[in-house]
């Protein structure tokens, strides 16, 4: 009952947010900021007949590429980090300095130093993600439960039982936090990455439009764009969530 | 347990600590012996218990089990169980999946589990996750799961502290059918001498901070027994009135902390007084 609630809930912002959007077009009533009707019309002829879909999907091959490898790497680091004393110590000011440096040079030296190339592009995109994926998962590392472990190492539980039954779960809140966040970073990055230095994708496109004045075309893709977002938490992050969680009263 | 435990802590200080925790502390049990250990706040139970786990390995000492170390390059010469003070349940994991999880390297199947669990009572909430189970449930759950894995050594701290007398009285029936069954050697530690009485075959006394044992009790008393026989009763005030100072802060503190336990209408048995 509090789900469907929930839905009609969420549903209804979106249309109050298209409707005052439409109201808002046709009082300006000018090309700088076409009505959503528009924008679905344009959106559709390029899905239809268009490259969209292909530049999409270029984009989502390397969200998730990228989203992988920094949430892997990561959560290693922020593991280790968190388990250990000293290591956090060693590399804590490091951590502060890549959180801090700005994507736009990660993205540049990366062009620069591995040309302009799909691995640089990736790598750029993970360098960006990895810092703020280490500071959350560290903190859940450093919250771990050392009763429960102690019952893991009293009964002789395997290294491997014990990290997946009983260590992994005590971190999955936060490994969803940084999922969430990392995704809606990684989205953004992407995108400046392939305006930067790819010659497809999503980003690439907007570049394309930005040149024409093609404003319509920026929303058609932008439109698309948030579309898949929404999608991607309903039918992944928050269905996942929801199973990592269904032990919680 | 065909094995004769033995302990022998010659000092165990903690880090930045003035005192040993522990010192000169020597206790032995017999296989199958049920040996409960009482003492005040800071006697050392919980440290002794956790040295004998392997928990905390800091000490100046020797665990031994027929001679051997008990704990050698990482590994345990006995199967062991321990109950907590707290049921300690992974609260992502349903009922049979924690019990499940310590039984990973024997050959006991999930059928087994499940006559345990039928045998006890709590079939009906296997698939549970210990969130939606009450605070007696949860206890009777982590004491099952101290049995699942036939411990040959079973230790036990406190493990119904807090509880109402009730829940209590029938957690301690079942750990001594439990125990009566696979016939683990016990150390249990409290600090309700009365609970002691009731359930041991012999009850050793600590001193506080050091902790080290100061007098030695078997209870010749047939089984079962309950907390408020008459029995146990006078043992009880006997023990008080033959070692006034040694248990007067125990009986303090006993008082104290579990008013609701002692002397209760649920456990006192007026045809037996």
């Amino acid at each position: 009952m509090l789900r469907v609630r929930e839905t009609w809930l969420r549903g209804l912002s979106l249309l109050a947010f298209l409707v005052i959007w439409q109201l808002a077009a046709m009082a300006v009533n000018k090309p700088l900021l076409p009505a959503p009707t528009v924008v679905l019309t344009t959106l559709w002829n390029d899905l239809t007949e268009g490259s969209l879909l292909y530049h999409l999907g270029i984009t989502l091959a390397r969200v998730a590429v990228s989203f992988l490898i920094a949430m892997a790497l990561g959560t290693a680091l922020g593991i280790v980090m968190g388990r250990y004393r000293d290591v956090d110590a060693a590399l804590d000011s490091l951590l502060v300095l890549a959180l801090n440096i700005p994507a736009l040079v990660t993205i540049i030296l990366c062009y620069i130093w591995f040309g302009l190339t799909e691995t640089a592009a990736v790598t750029a995109v993970a360098l960006n993600k990895i810092p703020t994926v280490v500071v959350t998962v560290r903190e859940g590392a450093r919250a771990v439960d050392r009763q429960l472990m102690e019952v893991a190492g009293v009964y002789r539980v395997s290294m491997r039982r014990t990290f997946v039954q009983v260590y992994l779960p005590q971190l999955y809140p936060y490994l969803m936090a940084a999922a969430r966040s990392g995704l809606a970073l990684i989205w953004k990055i992407v995108l400046v990455v392939e305006l930067l230095g790819r010659s497809n994708g999503v980003g690439f496109q907007l570049g394309t439009f930005f040149q024409f004045f093609d404003i319509t075309g920026i929303l058609a893709y932008t439109f698309a764009f948030a579309a898949v977002v929404l999608v991607a938490e309903a039918i992944l992050i928050r269905p996942l969530e929801r199973h990592l969680t269904r032990w919680r009263p | 347990m065909k094995n004769c435990l033995e302990v022998n802590i010659r000092r165990k200080i903690f880090p930045g600590a003035d005192v040993a925790a522990v010192e000169g502390l020597m206790l032995s049990a017999l296989p199958g012996e049920f040996v409960a250990i009482v003492g005040p706040s800071g006697a050392g139970k919980s440290t002794l218990l956790n040295l004998v786990a392997g928990l905390d390995r800091e000490m100046d000492g020797d665990i031994q089990v027929d001679g051997q170390p008990l704990h050698a390059d990482g590994l345990m010469r006995v199967r062991l169980g321990f109950v907590f003070q707290e049921p300690r349940l992974m609260p992502w994991l349903t009922v049979i999946d924690n019990l499940m999880l310590v039984l990973e390297n024997s050959t006991d199947s999930v059928e087994r589990v499940r006559h345990l669990l039928r045998e006890v009572g709590l079939s009906d909430i296997e698939q549970s996750f210990p969130n939606q189970l009450s605070g007696g449930m949860q206890r009777r759950v982590s004491l099952v799961r101290a049995f699942v894995m036939r411990p040959e050594l079973l230790l036990m701290d406190e493990p119904f502290l807090s509880l109402d007398a009730p829940t209590a009285a029938r957690l301690r029936l079942l750990l001594l059918t439990l125990w009566g069954e696979l016939h683990p050697t016990v150390l249990f530690v409290t600090h309700q001498l009365r609970e002691a009485l009731a359930l041991a075959d012999r009850v050793l006394f600590l001193s506080s901070s050091p902790g080290r044992v100061v007098l030695e009790v078997p209870v010749q008393l047939p089984r079962p027994r309950e907390l408020g026989d008459a029995s146990i009763g006078e043992l009880h005030d006997r023990l008080l009135v033959q070692y006034p100072e040694l248990l007067s802060g125990l009986v303090e503190e006993e008082k104290q902390q579990s008013a609701s336990e002692i002397p209760d209408s649920d456990n006192r048995l007026p045809s037996s007084r």
